[in-house]
C-alpha cells in the first residue's frame, strides 16, 4: 500500500506542477495509476468487494482531480474506472445469481425447504437492485416491484446458506471481480492508446482532394487524422495557426511537414482573413462537455466564430476519454487556466508596472494568458470520436454510455 | 448644365452623422438634402450656402447667392484678365468672416488653436474645413474652383475680392449668361477630347489656332520626353497609371496661361471628372502576371530576389526575400541620383521596417516629397508640371519597391499629383515650389493632425466612467483618444490586445502605462476570454473602402468579430483621407505580405533549431499577412473628421468629399 500511496502522491505532484500535459498523456497515466491502485488494493474480508474498490478509487480520484481540476481527462478516466467496477460487479452478480439459480434448480430435487423458495425471489431482487444502481433502463417489472435498495443484499443474506461453500465462493468472487476490473481497465488503456487510429480511420470519409484545412493548437489526434488522409493519397494543404504564446502550431507544422504534408503557418490574427479560403476547420479538443461544448486550445473560439461566419464546417476530434459528463457553467473562466505572463511580456521591461509586492494598491498592468478557450455547441458542426461522428446535441447520450450516473459528482 | 451642377453644388459644411460640438446649428444637416434635388438647389440658390457658417448671421436666403452671382459676373467679365497670383482679400471682409467662423467651430478647441497658427486666409467662409481654402488661394484658385462650382465661386470671389467690392451690388445675371461668357475662355482646356460637342461649336477661331499650336508643342514635348527616357532611368519608373494625366499636362502650353487661369468653365468640371476617372487607381499590380513583373523589374532600383517558397494563394502579391537589399541600397545612397535623398531615406526606412503606422508613413513620405520639391529645379526645355510629376512617379515607384504603399499614402500621392497638375502654368518655379510645399504641409496639418484632433474630440464622448475599452495593436489616434480621455479625468480600464509578430501593442501599452492608465495586456488568441468584460472596442484603420469594409492591421477582423459575438460595440477611428473608393470583399485579393521569417522565428528555446532546419523544406511555408478586411456588419460606428457615421455612409463621404479632395 505505501508504494501505491507514494505513486499517487508523485502523480498528484506532477499534475500540480503541470508536468504532464495533453489530455491523452494524462488519461493514460491516470488509468495506469488506478490500475495499480486496484491491483494493490486489499479488501478486508467482511466488506463488500465492489464498494470497497469504488471507495478506494474514488479517494484517489478525488486527490487527482483536486490536483488539477482543469485537466478534465483525469476526472473522466476516474469515472470510467468506477463505471468499469460497477459493470463488472453487476455482471458478476448476475452471473452469481444465475449460478445460484442453477444451484437452486439442482438443489430443488434434494432438499425441499424454505430456502428453495427464498432464492428465486432474492435473485430477482438482486438483479433489480443492480440494474438500478447502474444506469440500465429499468424494466417495468422492477419498477413495479419496489425491491430493496442495496445491491449488497444477496451477499449478506446468502450467508444463511452452507457457510463453508459460501466463503470459498465469496473469495473466488472477490478475486474474479478484481481480475475482471483490471481486465476492463487494461481495455480502457488500450482504448485510450488506440483512439488516434480509430479516429484517423475516418479521415478519408471527411477529407477530399485539394482541400484546404485549417487547424490550430498541437494535437496528436489531428496529426494522425491528417496523415491518415495523406496516406490514402489525398493531397490537400493545411493552414496551421501558430498558437501564440505557446507556439504549439509550430510543433504541429513541423510534424506535418515531416510527414510530407503541404503546410502553411499563419499568425493567429490571420485566421479570419484566411478562413474564407478554407474548406474545413479541424481541431483537437482538450475536453468535450456534456452539452456538446468544446474546451480547446486558446484561440479556438475565434476560429469557430469565423468558421460559422463563413459557413465552414468546424470539426472537433476527440477520443472518448475527453468526453466529460459535466455541464459547463461559465467555462471560459471556470474551466480555464492562466499561465505565466512572462510568455507574453518581458518582465524586464514592465517590471515596475507589474510589481505586486510594493503595496501601492493594485498594479497598473495585468497580463492575461489563458490556456483554453470554450466553443459553444452551436459553433461545432461535428464531433469525430473513436466511435464515429456525432453532432453536439448527441454528446450527452454518448456520455451516458461511458459513465454511471452515480459517479458524476465525485 | 445647371441641372447637372445642382447636385454638384455641394455646400462645404457638410456635417455627417452625430456631432458632439456644442454649436447651435441644428439645421445644418438638413439643407444637405437639397443636394439630391438639383431643382431646389437652383431655384432657391441659397441652399448651398444656407448651411455654411456664414449663413447664420448673414441672411441665409438672400445674400450669399447674390455674392455668387456678382462674383461670377465679375469673374466672367474679367475673363481675359490674367490674375494668376492670388491676391489677399480685403482684410476687413475676411476678419468678419473669420470671427464668424471662430464662433461656429468653437467646440473644436485643438482645432482652433491649430487654425490660429494658419495664415489669415483661412477664414472659413464656406466651411469649417477652412484650411483647404487658403490652399486654393496659393495655387490656381480659378482653375480649381471650376471643378467644384460652388466652392469655386467663393474662392474666386475671395481672390478677387478687392476689385469686386463694388461688383457685389450687381445682382443676378443668370448663370447661363455667365456660362456663355466663360466658355470661350475655357477653350484652352488641355484635354480637348473631354469637351462636349456643343461646347466645341462655340469655340472661336482663336482657339482653333491655339489648338494647332498646342499640337505642335505637344509633339515637341513628346520628342523631349522620348529623349529623356532614353537617357534617364527614373522616368521609366513611372507607373503607367500616371501617364494619362501626364499627357494631359503636356498639352498645357505656357501660351495659354492667361486664358487658363481666368477660365471658370464647366468644361473644367468635365475634365476633372474625367481626370478623376483616370485617377481612380488602377488595379494593383498583380505579381503573377509574368510580363508585367519583368517589366517592373527592369526599371526597379531595389534589387529584390523572389522568395523561393511562395505561398500559392498569394502569388499575386510580391513575395521577396528579406534583409538582403538593405546594405546594398544604403551603400548606393550617394551614387544614386535619380532618387532624392530624402525619399531614399524614407524608402530605406520602409524597407528596414523602421516606419510603421499609416499616418507616420504617410507623413514621412510627404515630408520627403516636400524636401524633394524644394530641391527640385526644372531642367531646361521642360515643363515643371510634367517633369515634376514624372519625378514624383519615379519616387513613388521606388517607394513601392521598398514596401507596397498603404491606401492612405496612395491617396496622399493622388492629392500631390493633383496639386501639381493644377499649378497655374504661369507661376514661376520658386512660387510653384513654395505653393506645392505649403500644400503638402497643409495636407499633413489638416487631413492628418487636425483630423486626429477632431476624431479625439468626437470619440472621447463615447467613453464613460467605469468602462473597459479594448483596443488592438497600435493606432496613434486610438492612443490619443485614450490619453485624452484619461487627461480629462475619465475612469476606465484599457485592454490592449496584441498579436505576433510585430507586437505593436506593447508600444501602446508602454505609453499608456507610463501615463498611468490601468491596462490589461493579452494576445489576440485570448480575445474571447477577455471580451466578456469589455464594454467598447476602439480600433484604428488603415483604410476604409467604399463598401464599408475596414482594411486594417491583420487581426482587426478577428477582434471585431468576437466583439460582435459578445455584443460589444465596435468603434473605428479613421481619418477621412484614408477612405478609398475601391471595394473589397476579402483579405486575399488585396493585401501585403510581411517577412515570413518573422513568423518562423519563435521565441521558444526548443523551437529555434527546427525553424532553421525546416527553412528549406518545400512543404513548409510561413505566411505573414499584414492586413485583413473587416466586414461592415461588425462595425458599429466610424469616427472620422466629418463626424460619427455608420459604415454605410462611407461611400457617401467618399463620393461627396473626394470631389473636394481632388481640389485640395
Amino acid at each position: 500500500m505505501p508504494d501505491v500511496q507514494s505513486m499517487v502522491l508523485e502523480f498528484v505532484n506532477k499534475l500540480r506542477k503541470r508536468k504532464i500535459e495533453g489530455s491523452q498523456a494524462t488519461a493514460r497515466c491516470t488509468v495506469e495509476l488506478l490500475r495499480s491502485v486496484i491491483s494493490h488494493h486489499r479488501v478486508p474480508h467482511h466488506a463488500n468487494q465492489a464498494s470497497a474498490l469504488i471507495d478506494a478509487v474514488k479517494a484517489v480520484g478525488a486527490q487527482l482531480v483536486a490536483a488539477n481540476p482543469v485537466e478534465l481527462a483525469v476526472g473522466n478516466v476516474v469515472r470510467r474506472v468506477l463505471h468499469i467496477i460497477r459493470e463488472e460487479d453487476l455482471s458478476l452478480a448476475t452471473a452469481a445469481v444465475a449460478g445460484l439459480d442453477l444451484l437452486d434448480a439442482s438443489d430443488d430435487d434434494e432438499d425441499v425447504n424454505g430456502k428453495g423458495i427464498g432464492y428465486p425471489a432474492m435473485s430477482a431482487a438482486v438483479v433489480a437492485a443492480a440494474a438500478r444502481s447502474t444506469l440500465r433502463p429499468p424494466s417495468l417489472q422492477t419498477l413495479l416491484e419496489g425491491t430493496p435498495e442495496s445491491a449488497t443484499v444477496p451477499y449478506t443474506s446468502s450467508s444463511g446458506a452452507d457457510s463453508e461453500s459460501k466463503t470459498a465462493d465469496k473469495s473466488s468472487i472477490t478475486r474474479k471481480l478484481k481480475h475482471d476490473v483490471i481486465e476492463g481497465v487494461n481495455q480502457l488503456i488500450h482504448e485510450i492508446a488506440g483512439c488516434h487510429e480509430q479516429i484517423a480511420e475516418q479521415a478519408i470519409e471527411h477529407i477530399h482532394q485539394n482541400e484546404v484545412i485549417l487547424t490550430l493548437g498541437s494535437s496528436r489526434t489531428v496529426l494522425e487524422f491528417l496523415c491518415a488522409a495523406k496516406e490514402k493519397k489525398r493531397s490537400f494543404r493545411v493552414f496551421v495557426a501558430e498558437g501564440a504564446p505557446r507556439y504549439q502550431g509550430h510543433l504541429l507544422a513541423k510534424d506535418l511537414v515531416a510527414r510530407g504534408l503541404q503546410t502553411t503557418v499563419i499568425t493567429d490574427s490571420a485566421v479570419f482573413a484566411m478562413i474564407s479560403r478554407v474548406n474545413m476547420v479541424i481541431i483537437g479538443a482538450h475536453a468535450v462537455m456534456a452539452n456538446g461544448g468544446v474546451i480547446g486550445p486558446v484561440g479556438v473560439n475565434m476560429a469557430a466564430l469565423a468558421a460559422k461566419k463563413h459557413a465552414v464546417p468546424f470539426v472537433v476530434l476527440a477520443g472518448s476519454h475527453k468526453l466529460c459528463p459535466l455541464y459547463p457553467h461559465n467555462p471560459e473562466v471556470l474551466l480555464n487556466e492562466l499561465r505565466s505572463p512572462s510568455e507574453l511580456l518581458d518582465f524586464g521591461e514592465f517590471s515596475d508596472c507589474l510589481d505586486f509586492g510594493s503595496g501601492s494598491g493594485s498594479p497598473l498592468l495585468q497580463v492575461v494568458n489563458p490556456t483554453f478557450d470554450y466553443v459553444p455547441p452551436s459553433l461545432v458542426s461535428l464531433f469525430i470520436t473513436d466511435t464515429g461522428g456525432h453532432i453536439p446535441s448527441y454528446m450527452y447520450r454518448l456520455i451516458a454510455d461511458y459513465y454511471s450516473a452515480d459517479d458524476l459528482v465525485m | 448644365m445647371d441641372a447637372r451642377r445642382g447636385p454638384l453644388a455641394v455646400p462645404k459644411v457638410r456635417r455627417v452623422g452625430f456631432f458632439t460640438s456644442i454649436e447651435p446649428s441644428p439645421d445644418s444637416p438638413r439643407p444637405n438634402r437639397s443636394l439630391s434635388g438639383p431643382a431646389e438647389a437652383i431655384t432657391t440658390s441659397s441652399s448651398p450656402l444656407s448651411d455654411s457658417p456664414s449663413g447664420q448671421f448673414i441672411s441665409p436666403v438672400q445674400i450669399p447667392p447674390l455674392r455668387h452671382r456678382s462674383d461670377n459676373l465679375a469673374a466672367a467679365s474679367r475673363a481675359a484678365a490674367p490674375v494668376p497670383v492670388p491676391v489677399p482679400g480685403p482684410s476687413a471682409f475676411r476678419r468678419q468672416l473669420a470671427s464668424d467662423r471662430a464662433l461656429h467651430v468653437g467646440s473644436y478647441n485643438p482645432v482652433d488653436s491649430l487654425l490660429g497658427t494658419s495664415p489669415p486666409s483661412s477664414n472659413g467662409e464656406v466651411s469649417e474645413d477652412s484650411g483647404s481654402l487658403f490652399g486654393f488661394q496659393r495655387s490656381d484658385s480659378a482653375k480649381l474652383s471650376a471643378s467644384f462650382p460652388n466652392g469655386g465661386f467663393d474662392m474666386t470671389m475671395r481672390v478677387r475680392a478687392p476689385q469686386e467690392s463694388e461688383a457685389k451690388v450687381v445682382i443676378a445675371s443668370t448663370s447661363d449668361g455667365r456660362k456663355k461668357n466663360v466658355e470661350p475662355s475655357g477653350t484652352s482646356e488641355p484635354v480637348a477630347a473631354t469637351k462636349p460637342r456643343k461646347e466645341k461649336e462655340q469655340k472661336s477661331l482663336k482657339e482653333k489656332t491655339s489648338k494647332a499650336e498646342r499640337r505642335a508643342i505637344q509633339e515637341a514635348q513628346r520628342a523631349a520626353k522620348a529623349a529623356a527616357k532614353g537617357e534617364g532611368s527614373k522616368r521609366a519608373g513611372e507607373s503607367s497609371r500616371a501617364k494619362p494625366s501626364k499627357t494631359a499636362k503636356q498639352t498645357q502650353p505656357k501660351k495659354d496661361v492667361p486664358q487658363v487661369t481666368s477660365s471658370l468653365s464647366e468644361k473644367r468640371t468635365v475634365s476633372v471628372e474625367k481626370e478623376r476617372r483616370m485617377d481612380v487607381p488602377q488595379a494593383q499590380m498583380q505579381y503573377d502576371d509574368k510580363s508585367r513583373v519583368d517589366k517592373a523589374k527592369r526599371r526597379s532600383v531595389v534589387e529584390q530576389t523572389e522568395s523561393k517558397n511562395k505561398v500559392e494563394l498569394f502569388l499575386h502579391l510580391p513575395q521577396y526575400e528579406r534583409g538582403n537589399q538593405l546594405p546594398n541600397l544604403s551603400s548606393n545612397i550617394f551614387t544614386l541620383d535619380t532618387i532624392h535623398h530624402a525619399v531614399y531615406k524614407v524608402g530605406l526606412q520602409h524597407l528596414a521596417g523602421d516606419l510603421s503606422g499609416d499616418n507616420s508613413r504617410c507623413i514621412a513620405m510627404l515630408h520627403a516629397f516636400q524636401e524633394a520639391i524644394n530641391d527640385y529645379t526644372t531642367p531646361p526645355m521642360k515643363d515643371l508640371t510634367m517633369d515634376l510629376t514624372g519625378k514624383i512617379n519615379g519616387y513613388v515607384s521606388f517607394l513601392i519597391e521598398c514596401r507596397p504603399l498603404s491606401m492612405s499614402m496612395g491617396n496622399a500621392i493622388r492629392f500631390l499629383k493633383n496639386q501639381i497638375r493644377k499649378l497655374p502654368v504661369d507661376l514661376s518655379e520658386p512660387e510653384a515650389k513654395a505653393s506645392l510645399c505649403s500644400e503638402i504641409g497643409r495636407f499633413i496639418d489638416e487631413k492628418i493632425i487636425l483630423a486626429d484632433k477632431v476624431i479625439v474630440q468626437h470619440a472621447v464622448t463615447k467613453i464613460r466612467d467605469g468602462e473597459v475599452l479594448l483596443t488592438y495593436g497600435f493606432s496613434c489616434v486610438v492612443e490619443m483618444i485614450l490619453l485624452y480621455a484619461h487627461e480629462i479625468g475619465r475612469k476606465f480600464r484599457v485592454v490592449v490586445v496584441d498579436s505576433r509578430p510585430n507586437l505593436e501593442g506593447q508600444k501602446l501599452l508602454r505609453r499608456l502605462v507610463a501615463r498611468g492608465l490601468d491596462c490589461t495586456y493579452t494576445h489576440i488568441n485570448a480575445v474571447s476570454y477577455i471580451m466578456g468584460e469589455v464594454t467598447r472596442v476602439f480600433l484604428g484603420a488603415s483604410s476604409i473602402f467604399s463598401n464599408g469594409t475596414l482594411y486594417s492591421k491583420v487581426g482587426t477582423a478577428c477582434v471585431a468579430m468576437v466583439a460582435n459575438a459578445f455584443s460589444v460595440p465596435v468603434i473605428v477611428c479613421c481619418e477621412a483621407y484614408k477612405f478609398h473608393e475601391r471595394v473589397l470583399l476579402d483579405s486575399i485579393c488585396s493585401n501585403e505580405l510581411g517577412d515570413p521569417d518573422a513568423i518562423a522565428n519563435v521565441p521558444l528555446r526548443t523551437n529555434t533549431k527546427h525553424a532553421k532546419t525546416m527553412d528549406n523544406n518545400k512543404n513548409l511555408q510561413f505566411l505573414n499577412l499584414m492586413y485583413d478586411s473587416t466586414p461592415a456588419e461588425y462595425i458599429s460606428m466610424i469616427v472620422t473628421d466629418y463626424g460619427m457615421i455608420p459604415p454605410t455612409s462611407i461611400p457617401v463621404i467618399v463620393r461627396e468629399y473626394r470631389r473636394e479632395d481632388l481640389l485640395l
